[in-house]
């Protein structure tokens, strides 16, 4: 591998990085640098996937024995919190809050968000909602599962159900100022050549991501403030007695919450088709396809969400009517997994970590995508619904193929972000650790769910010990694949050795500054030439959008 | 039955059958495309991995008929799936004519159950083989979920509505009832046992349950105990609608709409009467909502179910 150093690049420059410009803790609390604000909300989301991840821990040792180790009411705060906690303090931030707020101005060749004051307010917001869901927690949680049904959550539950509440209802503003912020940025601030057809498909993902954030956000805050208003008056809004509908609830839950799961499925797929081109040194196959199932996926998921309901006594004909529009949004992601797979097709293949991440993703996520047709599938759904099947399927989208793309975003832009490079083979065992240990975990539950097994229960019967074993034992293998990058990518800040500005030889713009960057990402506004994935896997060499060629 | 790693659940309806056959199929169709994908994702890898001297020229670059085709296919074998499982979707939800009628009430945290004859259970229920049993249930609290992995048969049951499912067991023995909607502190524990019985098993256990009042015939109590006889009975002189030969038929409404009379709308009637006023009678009738329970509901219900044309009404 040539170690080119890009001497006409306009980022390269000897001016400090981001990271040492001024070094107080002042000057980082009130930062309004983007890939500063990324570093504070990795900071922020990394502690609530570990309080979240210790919840999951406590439930699967609870579930290695059929009647249980826990007292109920604390199994039963354990899995509302660890929805709570993993949907909205991590996986619906993770990926925008990080490495959006981090690589979209770098990718678009902009110097900072459009709104960096607002970014920044939306980190304080984050950590508001997350002091307000600590509190609940600590003070002894809340039991209503993450979904907070009616009248169970605001008539007969006891806890801290309005804090818990609050916190996502303010968790939401973050949100939405986040989503806000990216739009306009991609918008207005692109360089010059930066048309909407040479934007990575990071960007559009995070685009279209951003688009479904702003427009179901609001009602998560009309459902939620609705909710606290029911709990302490008692309006009757969602309680039969007073002639309210508790099915409303569920009505106006889904419709944010559906979409909420492409909140957290979009970004990974926009992290997966920066990482594949990369590593199979190839074009991503079907630029402008991938761009048109991102954006039909994000519009198609507001009119799916009753597929929730199926059972639940809403009428017939409204069941078939949004099982249909469920096939409709299963073909775009159809669409995207077979481009992925296709874009290997006669490329140069490297296996290293970030690429193992993606195609452990691409794997969970068909996977994950396979079983969401058998929910899909109304009569189907009517025996799985509310069972371990259905918990399995959602931690594979969710869990599997998120949190995999995340990891391999987190492994791709680490030495952009740091300017360290990390252990190369502590990586791939973590990589295939995860997709090992996620297995063992999950897939145990599809039977689990197919034999009966009700979700969110702390005991079972005793033949269905041996799959629940097998899925404890993989949630331990799975613990330690999620820690262990904590452990050798902090070691790398210090002992490894430094990156150069390209050390994958990637074509993206934000390559071509150094890294870590400047304060100010580029020296002077890249002028764009080409679309990106310009590699050539026949003569091994690739153009960076801004028209520097190299041999790889 | 018992294995030592269960894998599948009995099939003991023939709800059970049909959902089955379509989850077969499915999980076969699933193993194509997992399998297509891990194929061509495994054959690519180790052909063109760096270092192999396989050809990258001619690369194939986008080509919309070939996309195109690909979401065609796709979207074809998607509904083909969905017009299977709405199909029978609908032959589950929607109760052919019953041989017989049992009414179930979720409860945190247990089952309770109320044959038409007045015995009562709880966390069990007994039913005989090869008979259409239509299930009536409503909930006094939470939402629930009535669910027998055996009969693939589960349906929620939300308080302030009667919901109704249907089954026929194939075969006799014990199956396991689960809640699986999340009903609060001892969610896990609220499960029961539904015992499939032969006709002659089920009769002897109906008598063995001793001597009780049928549920229509609580129901009549209930009916004069709370006035209703006052204006719907036979000699009354204020003008309320018949309750004879009701059920089932026909009702206009006040309001120009018109409703089936089934459990759902008798029992809205009960509590909400204004807005179900009867074309061309006055809306004098008070509201019981907060008076009656869910059981008391279900017997003046199975009352009003009971009268015939030809039948007197209580007094």
């Amino acid at each position: 591998m040539s170690t080119t150093t890009f001497g006409r690049a306009p980022g390269a420059s000897s001016e400090p990085s981001y990271l040492t410009s001024e070094n107080t803790v002042v000057s980082w609390l009130f930062t309004r640098d983007h890939k500063r604000i990324a570093l504070l909300f990795f900071a922020s989301i990394t502690f609530f996937f570990f309080v979240g991840g210790a919840a999951a821990t406590l439930m699967r040792m609870n579930l290695a024995t059929p009647q249980g180790l826990l007292q109920p009411s604390l199994y039963n705060r354990m899995f509302t919190m660890h929805g709570i906690i993993m949907v909205w303090f991590f996986l619906i931030p993770s990926i925008p809050t990080t490495f959006g707020n981090f690589f979209i101005p770098m990718m678009i060749g902009a110097h900072d968000l459009a709104f960096p004051r607002v970014n920044l307010l939306s980190w304080y917001v984050f950590n508001l909602s997350g002091l307000v869901v600590l509190y609940a927690l600590v003070m002894g949680g809340a039991d209503t599962g993450w979904t907070f049904y009616t009248p169970l959550s605001t008539v007969y539950a006891n806890g801290y159900v309005f804090a818990a509440a609050m916190a996502v209802f303010i968790n939401g503003f973050s949100s939405i100022m986040t989503a806000l912020n990216f739009v306009v940025t991609i918008h207005r601030l692109r360089a010059p050549g930066m048309t909407w057809m040479r934007l990575p498909l990071f960007v559009w993902a995070i685009y279209a991501v951003s688009v479904v954030m702003l427009t179901a956000t609001p009602v998560l805050a009309m459902d939620t403030f609705l909710l606290a208003v029911e709990r302490f008056i008692g309006i009757g809004l969602f309680d039969p007695r007073h002639g309210g509908d508790p099915l409303l609830w569920q009505h106006m839950f889904w419709f944010y919450s559906h979409p909420a799961v492409y909140i957290m499925i979009l970004p990974a797929m926009g992290v997966v088709s920066e990482i594949i081109p990369c590593y199979a040194r190839r074009p991503v196959f079907g630029y402008a396809g991938m761009t048109t199932a991102l954006m039909s996926i994000a519009i198609l998921s507001f009119f799916v969400w009753a597929h929730h309901m199926f059972v639940a006594g809403i009428s017939l004909y409204s069941s078939i009517f949004f099982s249909l529009a469920t096939f409709f949004v299963a073909v775009p992601s159809a669409i995207k997994v077979f481009n992925w797979t296709v874009s290997l097709h006669k490329g140069r293949i490297v296996f290293d970590a970030p690429m193992l991440y993606a195609l452990g993703f691409v794997l969970l996520f068909t996977m994950g995508g396979v079983t969401g047709l058998m929910l899909a599938t109304l009569a189907i759904d009517v025996h799985v619904h509310g069972t371990y099947f259905v918990v399995a399927h959602f931690h594979y989208i969710m869990v599997g193929a998120t949190v995999s793309a995340f990891f391999g975003a987190l492994h791709y832009w680490w030495p952009k972000m740091t300017g360290r490079l990390y252990p190369e083979m502590w990586a791939r065992f973590a990589a295939i650790l995860t997709y090992v240990g996620f297995n063992l975990t999950f897939f145990p539950q599809f039977v689990l769910g197919y034999l009966g097994m009700p979700r969110r229960s702390y005991a079972y019967p005793e033949d269905w010990q041996s799959w629940n074993l097998l899925s404890s034992a993989g949630a331990s293998i799975l613990a330690v694949a999620y820690f262990l990058p904590l452990l050798y990518l902090g070691w790398s800040l210090f002992w490894e050795r430094k990156a150069d500005a390209n050390p994958w030889r990637a074509t993206g713009l934000e390559w071509i500054t150094s890294s870590p960057p400047p304060k100010h990402n580029f020296e002077r506004t890249p002028i764009v030439q080409l679309g990106p994935y310009s590699y050539d896997p026949e003569n091994d060499t690739f153009v960076t959008q801004e028209g520097t060629q190299d041999a790889t | 039955m018992y294995h030592w790693i269960p894998f599948w659940p009995d099939a003991a309806a023939v709800n059970a059958v049909v959902v089955n056959n379509l989850y077969v199929a499915e999980l076969g169709l699933s193993a194509v495309i997992m399998s297509t994908v891990v194929i061509m994702m495994l054959s690519f890898c180790i052909r063109y991995r760096r270092g192999s001297a396989a050809s990258r020229a001619n690369l194939v670059e986008e080509t919309w008929h070939f996309e195109a085709a690909w979401t065609a296919a796709t979207l074809g074998v998607f509904l083909i799936l969905f017009v299977w499982g709405a199909a029978i979707y609908l032959w589950l939800f929607r109760p052919p004519p019953a041989d017989e009628e049992v009414y179930v009430i979720g409860k945190q945290w247990m089952w309770k159950v109320e044959h038409p004859g007045g015995q009562r259970e709880i966390d069990a229920l007994h039913v005989p083989v090869d008979k259409i049993i239509r299930l009536v249930m409503s909930s006094e609290d939470v939402i629930h979920s009535f669910f027998v992995p055996a009969f693939r048969i589960k349906h929620d049951v939300v308080p302030g509505t009667l919901e109704t499912i249907w089954f026929k067991a194939t075969k006799t023995g014990v199956f396991r009832l689960e809640c699986t909607q999340y009903c609060g502190l001892q969610h896990a524990t609220m499960h029961g046992q539904v015992v499939v019985m032969t006709a002659p098993e089920y009769a002897r256990w109906l008598a063995e349950q001793g001597v009780h009042e049928s549920l229509a015939a609580q129901g009549a109590d209930l009916f004069r105990a709370h006035g209703c006889s006052g204006c719907h009975g036979e000699n009354s002189t204020v003008h309320a609608p018949s309750l004879r030969g009701l059920y089932g038929t026909l009702v206009h409404l006040q309001d120009g709409s018109v409703r089936v009379a089934d459990d759902a709308y008798l029992r809205d009637c009960i509590l909400n009467p204004r807005s179900f006023t009867v074309a061309g009678y006055p809306p004098v009738m008070p509201d019981f909502s907060g008076q009656l329970g869910e059981d008391e509901l279900m017997k003046l219900i199975a009352y009003i179910k009971s009268l015939r044309r030809d039948q007197e009404l209580g007094q």
